[in-house]
C-alpha cells in the first residue's frame, strides 16, 4: 500500500482522511511493514464501506486485512439502525459464522509418543468428514433441520453430540437468538441434509496442537492452558447452507439497491437498511447460519473427542472456546458516552471483549474473552485475550488469522503438494489431506507472517497474547 | 441476446475426453477459459464467439479449479434455469445454480450447454458423482462473486465473461 495516502496516528494505527463519499474516516491496524505489504485494494475497500448510510466512528480494517468482495477480509463496521444503517450480505461473507474453536486435553506433548501420534492421526483422518464431496453421519428431515437451525451448538448437545458444559465456552452461549429459519431457502436446506458434522475444504481444518510458548501466565491459567499441553483446533463454517444464504441474499440485495435508494460505490457492497423486510429477512436466515456454523463445529467438537479418547483412554478434552470470525451482530457499544445498539459486521475479524465483560463466562472474565486465531500447516497459532482498549479501538474486534500473501494459483506455482507433505513430516507435523493439490494451495509460504499479524495486533491493544500453539497433526479436506 | 429459444440443443449429450488442452486462450481457439488471481479466491473467465459459449467456457473454469475437467466423466446430466436483469447477474445465478447442484449432489461437471434468450438462461451441465480418490478436489467452491464481475465482447466480436468464486 502507497503509505502517503494515510496518515500514521501511531506505531500501529493508521487513517484514511474521510474524503468524498466517506461519511467516516477509514482505520487500518498494522505496523509500517505490513502496511507496505498490504495491497491497494484493503485502502479502496476500507473507504467504500466508509461511504455506506448509517456507518458509525469508522470503517476498521485489522492486521490481517486483504482484498475482499466488497469489505475487505479482516473489516469491521458498525451500523446505527435508527440513522439509515444498513446490513451487508458481503459484509459477513459467504461462509456464515465461520470461526474457530479450540479444545484443551490433559495429555502433554511427552504422551504424544510417535506411535500414538499416528494412530491419532489415522482415527481422526478416519472419523472426520472432509473434503469435496464428503457427508456427514448425520442426515436431517424438514424439521430437524429447523431445529438445528433455531438451536445451534445447543441442539446438537442435545442430541448427544458433545457436553453440557462446552455450551458455557461459545459465544452466545451456543446458540444465536433472533433466527427466523423459515427464510432459509429450500435450496439452502437441501445443501445442508448431509453436510451437518464435516469440515470442508481449502482453508478449513482439524489441528492437534501444543503449547508451544506462555506470554500471560494469569489469563493462561484462567484459560486452564498449561506448558506443552496437547491441545485441538478446529477451524470451519455454515458449509452448503451458509453459503447458499450468502449467495441468494447478496443477489438479491444487489438487484434492490436502487429500490431502497442506495448510492453505492461498489454493486459488491451490495447491502439493504436494516430495518426493512429485506434486511430483517437476511438477519433472520443469518442468524440460522450462525446456529448452522455452531452447530456443525459442536458435532465435529463430539468426533474429535471420540477420535482422542480412542487413542488417549479416558482423557479430558474441555472446550476452551468458539468464535465466529464471519457474522453480524447487534450489540450495545458506547459513542460520546451514550449506549447505543448497533449492527457490527465483522468479517474475517473476531470479536475481543475485554474483562468484566458480562457476557463472557466467570472464570473468562477477569481477563477477557479468549480470542483464538488460526495459522497455517506448519506454522503458529495463537490463542490471545480481549483487552481493556478493545472496545475503544475497533468495537472490540481483532484479527482472525495470518490472511493470504498470495493467491492459490501462485502458490500451485511454487509448491508441489506431495514436497510440502514431506518437508511438514521432517518437521513433526503430519498432514492428512485428500488432495495434494488442495495442500500446495494453503502452503505455509502462501500466508503473510502470521507471528507479525499477532504482534501488531498485541501493540494496537486489539487483543494480547497468551500462548503460543504449535501444529502436531492437519487434516484437511 | 444470443440464441432462440430452441431447447432441443439441450438434449445433445456431449462429446467425451477430448484430451485438449483447453488452459489459457490462444489465437487459433476461441473458445477457451483460463483462471485468474485474486488475493484470497480465484477468478474464473470464459471467451467465446456468442455469450452462451463464454458462460459455458466460464463453468468450465470454475469446475478447473476443483479438479482438471478432464477427469470428468459427462455421464449425468443436470438442467438448470435462471433469469436476471442483467448478463452480469445471470452469469452469477448461472454460476451459483452449478455450485448448488454440485453440492446438492456430490456431483462435478465438465461438459455445459447455455441458450440464453433475453434474461433467461436454459443451462444444462453432464458430470459425475465426486470420487476422491480419482478426482482429488482440491476444494469446493462457496460461491460466485460480484467482484471483477465482467461481461463484455472485443472488436473481434469475441464475448468474455468473469468474475472471482469464493473457495
Amino acid at each position: 500500500m502507497d503509505l502517503h495516502r494515510v496518515t500514521r496516528q501511531s506505531e500501529t494505527e493508521w487513517h484514511i482522511p474521510a474524503t468524498g463519499k466517506m461519511r467516516v474516516p477509514g482505520v487500518i491496524f498494522a505496523t509500517e511493514e505490513l502496511m507496505r505489504e498490504m495491497d491497494e485494494k484493503v485502502f479502496e475497500q476500507t473507504s467504500n464501506v466508509a461511504a455506506l448510510p448509517g456507518i458509525v466512528k469508522a470503517s476498521f480494517a485489522m492486521p490481517d486485512a486483504h482484498w475482499g468482495y466488497g469489505f475487505p477480509i479482516g473489516g469491521v463496521a458498525a451500523f446505527d439502525p435508527d440513522d439509515g444503517g444498513i446490513v451487508s450480505a458481503g459484509g459477513v461473507g459467504y461462509d456464515i459464522s465461520c470461526g474457530v474453536r479450540t479444545l484443551i486435553t490433559d495429555q502433554r506433548l511427552d504422551d504424544m509418543t510417535p506411535p500414538r501420534k499416528n494412530e491419532l492421526a489415522n482415527e481422526l483422518s478416519r472419523v472426520i468428514p472432509a473434503g469435496v464431496g464428503s457427508t456427514g453421519r448425520l442426515h436431517l428431515d424438514e424439521d430437524e433441520l429447523t431445529d438445528m437451525l433455531q438451536g445451534g451448538a445447543q441442539w446438537a448437545v442435545s442430541h448427544g453430540y458433545g457436553e453440557p458444559g462446552d455450551l458455557h465456552h461459545i459465544e452466545e452461549g451456543g446458540r444465536m437468538p433472533g433466527t427466523q429459519p423459515e427464510h432459509v431457502s429450500q435450496q439452502a436446506r437441501k445443501r445442508m441434509q448431509n453436510e451437518v458434522g464435516t469440515l470442508g475444504s481449502g482453508n478449513h481444518y482439524l489441528e492437534v496442537q501444543y503449547v508451544a510458548e506462555i506470554f500471560d501466565q494469569a489469563a493462561a491459567a484462567a484459560f486452564g492452558i498449561l506448558s506443552r499441553q496437547i491441545v485441538i483446533s478446529i477451524h470451519c463454517g455454515s458449509r452448503g447452507l451458509g453459503h447458499q444464504i450468502g449467495s441468494e441474499f447478496l443477489r438479491e440485495m444487489a438487484e434492490s439497491a436502487s429500490a431502497y435508494h442506495l448510492d453505492l460505490p461498489d454493486r459488491e457492497l451490495a447491502c439493504a437498511p436494516i430495518r426493512s423486510p429485506l434486511g430483517e429477512r437476511y438477519l433472520g436466515a443469518m442468524r440460522a447460519g450462525i446456529n448452522c456454523a455452531l452447530a456443525n463445529r459442536q458435532v465435529l467438537t463430539h468426533l474429535a473427542r471420540q477420535a482422542f479418547q480412542t487413542v488417549f483412554a479416558a482423557a479430558s478434552v474441555q472446550l476452551l472456546y468458539d468464535v465466529s470470525h464471519n457474522t453480524c451482530k447487534e450489540e450495545c457499544h458506547q459513542i460520546d458516552r451514550t449506549e447505543s445498539t448497533l449492527f457490527v459486521h465483522r468479517k474475517g475479524a473476531t470479536r475481543a471483549l475485554g474483562p468484566g465483560s458480562p457476557q463472557l463466562p466467570p472464570e473468562y472474565r477477569p481477563v477477557g474473552q479468549p480470542v483464538l486465531i488460526g495459522g497455517t500447516m506448519g506454522t503458529a497459532s495463537y490463542i490471545l485475550a480481549g483487552t481493556e482498549q478493545s472496545e475503544a479501538r475497533a468495537f472490540s474486534s481483532a484479527c482472525h488469522g495470518a490472511g493470504r500473501a498470495m493467491s492459490r494459483h501462485a502458490a500451485t506455482r511454487l509448491w508441489k503438494g506431495r514436497q510440502l507433505v514431506d518437508e511438514l513430516a521432517k518437521q513433526g507435523i503430519l498432514v492428512k489431506c485428500p488432495s495434494l493439490r488442495g495442500v500446495a494451495e494453503e502452503a505455509p509460504g502462501a500466508y503473510k507472517d502470521v507471528e507479525a499479524v499477532i504482534e501488531a495486533t498485541d501493540q494496537a491493544g486489539l487483543a494480547r497474547k497468551v500462548a503460543k500453539l504449535l501444529p502436531l497433526i492437519v487434516v484437511k479436506g | 441476446m444470443g440464441k432462440t429459444a430452441d431447447h432441443s440443443d439441450l438434449q445433445t449429450r456431449p462429446e467425451t475426453g477430448s484430451g485438449e488442452n483447453r488452459v489459457n486462450p490462444t489465437g487459433s481457439r476461441p473458445q477457451t477459459w483460463e483462471l485468474f488471481s485474486h488475493m484470497a479466491d480465484i477468478g474464473i473467465r470464459g471467451t467465446g464467439p456468442t455469450l452462451e459459449d463464454a458462460f459455458e467456457e466460464t463453468a468450465l473454469a470454475m469446475c478447473a479449479v476443483i479438479t482438471d475437467p478432464a477427469l470428468v466423466r459427462p455421464d449425468l446430466p443436470v438442467e438448470v434455469h435462471c433469469s436476471a436483469p442483467d448478463s452480469g447477474l445471470l452469469l452469477v445465478d448461472w454460476l451459483n445454480s452449478l455450485i448448488a447442484a454440485m453440492s446438492e449432489r456430490r456431483m462435478i461437471f465438465s461438459h455445459f450447454k447455455v441458450i440464453i434468450t433475453d434474461d433467461k438462461l436454459h443451462g444444462k451441465a453432464w458430470g459425475e458423482i465426486v470420487s476422491p480418490q480419482r478426482h482429488r478436489p482440491a476444494v469446493e467452491i462457496k460461491g460466485a462473486t460480484l467482484t471483477e464481475l465482467r461481461i463484455s465482447r472485443d472488436a473481434d466480436g469475441l464475448w468474455m465473461a468473469q468474475c472471482v468464486v469464493d473457495v
